[in-house]
């Protein structure tokens, strides 16, 4: 785990009072400070003034759209976006994802979720400097070699599997949408062959996971993509 | 004419006119459309009858170009020689404006207005030298051609390619008080320009063969009288906006002209426009269609003619009926007709005796007071007629010929071994008997030649002297002239009958297509289904493409029935509408918007009109007037079913509230029972937290989350039932991994599935398949749900998939060992609110219905069956096509 430099700060918008005060309690508790905004545009100049480390983002408020304001966001700022979202959003949460917010939790959600997510927003947010080795389970990949062993033993995995575990790998704890998965791995124009990512990910699940039909580490986030997990 | 007081400035000029023409001289302009048609022959002749009437007129110049039949009348008449001009060398003859003025005359005939005097002449035009002539308060006779008027040169120079060089401005032709129209029809001037009557010119002669071909002198010969019929128009305006009361001035003639296939029907229109444009009376052109259907080429020539009359500004009316004078005089009774303008007729005599007479005798029987014009046909209209008429009467399969010959060889062979015994008489009888049968069985052309054959074959063979066409005997003779004319009397009755019964037996179809389409729209269960009917019959029957429209949502826009073979384009929707809000029909055979397509009939109940029902053919064919007909009350009867339809859609609307509001009294309950079990578990839960110790605490929190679970899931399945209902709901389909589907849905009912025991089997070699990731989800976790709901805790369920692979698709099962499906729920298993006797705790009743709407929305289907050793046994099929080659690399 990478430092956490004292009292993150965290920039809540959401229009519904109890949902700001609970996530400020929970987040609070957590260690971290809360600043809360109730409306897209507040929201937008609480971060051009603030700064703060991260933003939690609800996808419908009143007055702009979640895509518009990740749009606006990120012309000028690579601050970590968490998406809050019903269910009824899906195709909205794909769209802000593909927009460049980095996670999302549908509601309602659990408190430990959340921290969880924060936690692995933040810490992607301080690069600890070039990780060259990754080990998870009884695997370990080798990016400065590019080589990938599982129990000490060499594993062979074709080009597109390592580069689909690499993009993983470096969004690790992430979801990384079926979309930015093909473009990085296969380039544009296949963003739709996602047949493709179903294929090498279930051959990729049969060379690293113990049991490949119930995985653990490379999961799958229904209809979003997928997401390496971290365990601990 | 919204003013019925005269417009100051047209009084004004009409005043001037009247002040100019009390002191200047009259003139009168022999007009005609090109040279040779005898305006100067003309103008001497009336010159002659004026001399004789003791005018005092003189000749100011006129060129007979030698002929004699001009010069002869040029005898007598007082002429003012010519002035000699001499113009580079050559001695010119020119009117000698000074001598004539010097002399007063009461009138002076001055040929070629529009002729370009010598240079050193007083004025460089001659027309100049006339108006000088006029204002001396002389009278003028003067001659002109079409072509040479300023404002028609253009349109002479398009026809004949000649440019003019003399030209005469309008305004000056309009000082003419009287306009004498010299025609001739073009044959006639091509005859006389063979003959050499025509002075061309020394110039002109070589182009002259050009300039003179038929086509180019109807073209002007329609030009002089377009532009003489225009003036007359003009000066009857002006007339009537200087007098008092317009009405007076409306002639109240009403014209009819018959408008056929033949070319001359074109000439007939031409000449009525000319007369109802003289007489500023109103024309309508008629067609008649008869049972005989035309041929494509002479159906297309009607068209022409009639779309060349609607253009001409006539009203078009189209008819049906055998009999052309009756239909004509019916239609100008209607319309109050004044007169018929028909064509002379071109049949032969002895056709027309046939028919009970020439059309025009028979319009002439019924007429009364309508005034009959005939026109005669121009020649070369003429020469495509004779056969037309008789061409349908002759025209017969080459069979029936073969069956005539036949049958008259087997009687001449059998006769020819017995007439020994009955004697030649009888056989003659035999073969009366024989072609008074054949006229039953063929038409009128075999009928025909049987008569004829049969006859000559008799005289032959039969009649003495024998194998010569000789007859003997007085008595041979009367008898064979007597039996040539009642074999062909007879024939042609049996054949006027047979007419008769085809016409009989059109009627009868239609008749029988109406018939089958009440049967087929009486039949029909819904409008769909009668819209399909009635559209295919009219596909058949018309022979071509349909379409309804219909204002199916009430508001004001027509939409195609999705039944309709053929496809609007913006034109056609366009002539839909109109048809639709007007009320009338439009397009095609109409008179709005005739060059569309299709042929646009409005569904009109009671002054509303509920849609159009569109009939298109090929452009070669056509629609008779009977098919229109038919096409009309196709929609009548359309338009029956329509709000037939619409009612009971009112009535099943009302039941359909009734019952939703039935619905939605169950809903209320159960929504609220199914919210407050959980609410009240939260807020006891809520309220005891604080001061619970810590191990009761945790159970509190766990029942929290039990209840947050349950009322998540409670407001999802209605979400989604509302999804469903209001057809928000648009599957995604994308490659589904099945691992990744058991997974998810399992993490997603865990808890709830606590006690049963879950075996899962899916092949590890399972392939990809194409589904709405989230949507199977759901149903994989509804039915793991309602297994666990409605079976006993312990018991176990089993969840497989698979693929079916003879059928193309993949099978979901869930399976369990509770009591199985209660028999009575069979049927209303997957309905919303149908809960399960055995239902542990709550529930709306939802589960199964969102499955299968779920599941059915991606394309599938859903069955629920007995489990062989006990339970119940829910399968889920969708469509499976193996995916694309994935690249390894």
């Amino acid at each position: 785990m990478s430092a956490v430099p004292a009292k993150p700060d965290i920039l809540v918008v959401d229009d519904e009072r109890q949902i700001r005060r609970l996530l400020r309690i929970t987040l609070e508790a957590a260690g971290y400070r809360v600043r809360e905004a109730e409306t897209g545009t507040l929201g937008l100049n609480e971060a051009a003034v603030q700064r703060p480390d991260a933003v939690i983002l609800d996808l419908s408020l009143p007055d702009l759209s979640g895509l518009e304001i990740l749009r606006r966001l990120r012309e000028w700022s690579q601050i970590p976006v968490l998406i809050l979202s019903v269910r009824s959003e899906e195709q909205d949460k794909i769209a802000a994802l593909d927009a460049g917010a980095d996670d999302y939790l549908s509601k309602p959600f659990s408190g430990g979720e959340l921290l969880a997510r924060m936690r692995v927003l933040l810490r992607r947010a301080q690069p600890a400097g070039e990780v060259s080795i990754v080990k998870f389970g009884d695997v370990e990949v080798d990016f400065a070699k590019r080589t990938v062993t599982r129990a000490g033993a060499d594993m062979h995995l074709t080009m597109k599997e390592y580069a689909l575990l690499r993009l993983l790998l470096q969004h690790r704890g992430k979801v990384v949408t079926h979309r930015q998965l093909l473009r990085d791995v296969w380039g544009p124009g296949h963003e739709a062959d996602t047949h493709y990512l179903r294929v090498h990910m279930a051959n990729l699940r049969k060379k690293l996971e113990t049991a490949a039909d119930k995985p653990v580490f490379l999961k799958t986030e229904s209809g979003i993509g997928y997401r390496f997990l971290e365990i601990g | 004419m919204a003013d019925p007081r005269p417009d100051p400035d047209a009084l004004l000029a009409s005043l001037k006119r009247a002040e100019v023409q009390s002191r200047r001289g009259q003139l009168k302009v022999f007009f005609g459309m090109c040279p040779g048609v005898g305006k100067t022959y003309a103008m001497l002749r009336a010159a002659q009858q004026e001399l004789k009437d003791g005018v005092d007129l003189v000749v100011g110049i006129v060129e007979t170009h030698g002929r004699a039949e001009t010069e002869a009348l040029l005898a007598g008449l007082p002429v003012i020689p010519r002035k000699q001009v001499e113009y580079r060398g050559t001695q010119l003859g020119e009117m000698d404006l000074e001598a004539i003025l010097a002399r007063r005359p009461k009138l002076v005939l001055v040929d070629e207005f529009a002729h370009t005097n010598a240079p050193g002449s007083r004025h460089p035009k001659r027309y100049q030298d006339v108006i000088e002539l006029l204002d001396a308060g002389l009278d003028v006779f003067t001659t002109l051609n079409v072509q040479h008027l300023e404002s028609r040169a253009d349109a002479v120079r398009q026809i004949t390619g000649a440019t003019v060089h003399e030209t005469l401005p309008d305004s000056v032709f309009e000082l003419a008080d009287q306009i004498e129209l010299i025609d001739l029809p073009p044959e006639t001037l091509l005859e006389r320009l063979r003959e050499g009557k025509v002075y061309l010119g020394e110039r002109a002669a070589a182009a002259a063969e050009g300039f003179f071909k038929d086509t180019h002198l109807t073209a002007l010969r329609e030009l002089a009288l377009r532009f003489v019929a225009e003036r007359v128009d003009k000066r009857l305006r002006e007339l009537r906006g200087a007098g008092a009361a317009k009405t007076v001035w409306r002639s109240g003639e009403r014209l009819l002209v018959a408008v056929g296939p033949s070319p001359s029907s074109t000439q007939l229109v031409r000449w009525t426009r000319r007369m109802a444009a003289a007489q500023g009376a109103a024309w309508i052109a008629v067609s008649v269609e008869n049972s005989r259907p035309l041929d494509a080429g002479a159906q297309r020539r009607v068209e022409q003619n009639l779309s060349l009359a609607r253009e001409l500004g006539a009203e078009v009316v189209v008819t049906h009926d055998d009999d052309v004078s009756e239909a004509l005089v019916r239609v100008a009774l209607q319309n109050n007709a004044t007169q018929i303008v028909v064509g002379q007729s071109r049949n032969p005599p002895w056709l027309d005796l046939l028919h009970g007479g020439s059309l025009v005798t028979r319009l002439l029987r019924r007429s009364g007071p309508i005034d009959i014009y005939v026109v005669p046909a121009e020649r070369a209209a003429e020469k495509a007629r004779p056969w037309i008429d008789l061409q349908p009467a002759l025209y017969s399969p080459l069979h029936e010929y073969g069956e005539v010959a036949a049958l008259l060889a087997v009687l001449t062979l059998a006769a020819w071994f017995i007439v020994a015994y009955i004697g030649y008489i009888a056989v003659g009888l035999c073969y009366l008997l024989a072609v008074i049968a054949l006229s039953l069985r063929v038409g009128r052309g075999p009928v025909f030649a049987a008569g004829v054959l049969s006859a000559v074959t008799w005289n032959f063979v039969f009649i003495p002297p024998l194998f010569t066409f000789v007859i003997a005997k007085f008595e041979d003779g009367m008898m064979f002239a007597t039996y040539f004319a009642v074999a062909l009397i007879a024939g042609q009755l049996t054949a006027r009958i047979r007419a008769q019964e085809r016409h009989e037996r059109l009627r009868e179809e239609r008749a029988t297509a109406l018939f089958h389409l009440t049967q087929a729209l009486s039949a029909a269960r819904t409008l769909d289904d009668a819209v399909f009917a009635a559209l295919r019959q009219a596909d058949r029957i018309f022979g071509g493409q349909t379409a309804l429209l219909f204002d199916a949502t009430g508001g004001d826009a027509l939409a195609p029935h999705f039944a309709s073979s053929f496809t609007l384009t913006e034109k056609e929707r366009g002539v839909a509408d109109w048809a639709w809000r007007n009320r009338r029909k439009a397009g095609r055979f109409t008179d709005t918007l005739p060059s569309a397509e299709g042929f646009h009939v409005p569904l009109v109940r009671e002054d509303k009109s509920v849609g159009v029902l569109v009939v298109c053919v090929s452009r070669e064919t056509s629609l008779t007037l009977a098919q229109r007909d038919l096409a009309e009350s196709f929609a009548t009867q359309l338009a029956l079913v329509v709000e037939r339809e619409q009612l009971r859609a009112a009535g099943e609307r009302e039941k359909l509230l009734a019952e939703s509001e039935k619905l939605h009294r169950v809903l209320l309950d159960g929504v609220s029972h199914e919210l407050k079990t959980p609410l009240s578990v939260l807020s006891a839960a809520a309220e005891s937290i604080g001061t619970a110790d810590t191990a009761t605490r945790a159970k509190l929190a766990s029942e929290i989350r039990t209840a947050t679970r349950r009322l998540n899931r409670l407001v999802n399945n209605l979400l989604d039932q509302t999804r469903l209902e209001s057809g928000a709901l648009k599957p995604k389909l994308d490659w589904c991994d099945a691992h990744d589907l058991v997974n998810a849905a399992i993490d997603g009912v865990r808890d709830s599935l606590e006690g049963h025991p879950l075996e899962t089997a899916v092949p590890d070699d399972m392939p990809l398949f194409r589904a709405d990731t989230a949507l199977m989800e759901q149903v994989i976790a509804n039915l793991l749900l309602n297994a666990a709901h409605h079976t006993p805790a312990g018991t176990p369920i089993f969840l497989a998939s698979g693929v079916d692979q003879p059928r193309e698709r993949i099978f979901w099962t869930v399976a369990d060992r509770g009591a199985g499906l209660p028999t009575a729920m069979r049927d209303r298993l997957f309905r919303k609110f149908q809960r399960g006797d055995a239902a542990r705790a709550g529930g709306l009743g939802l589960g199964l219905s969102i499955i299968r709407g779920f599941v059915v929305a991606q394309g599938g289907e859903i069955v629920a069956g007995e489990n062989p050793g006990g339970g119940a046994v829910f399968t889920v099929y969708l469509p499976f096509t193996p995916h694309g080659n994935v690249p390894s690399e």
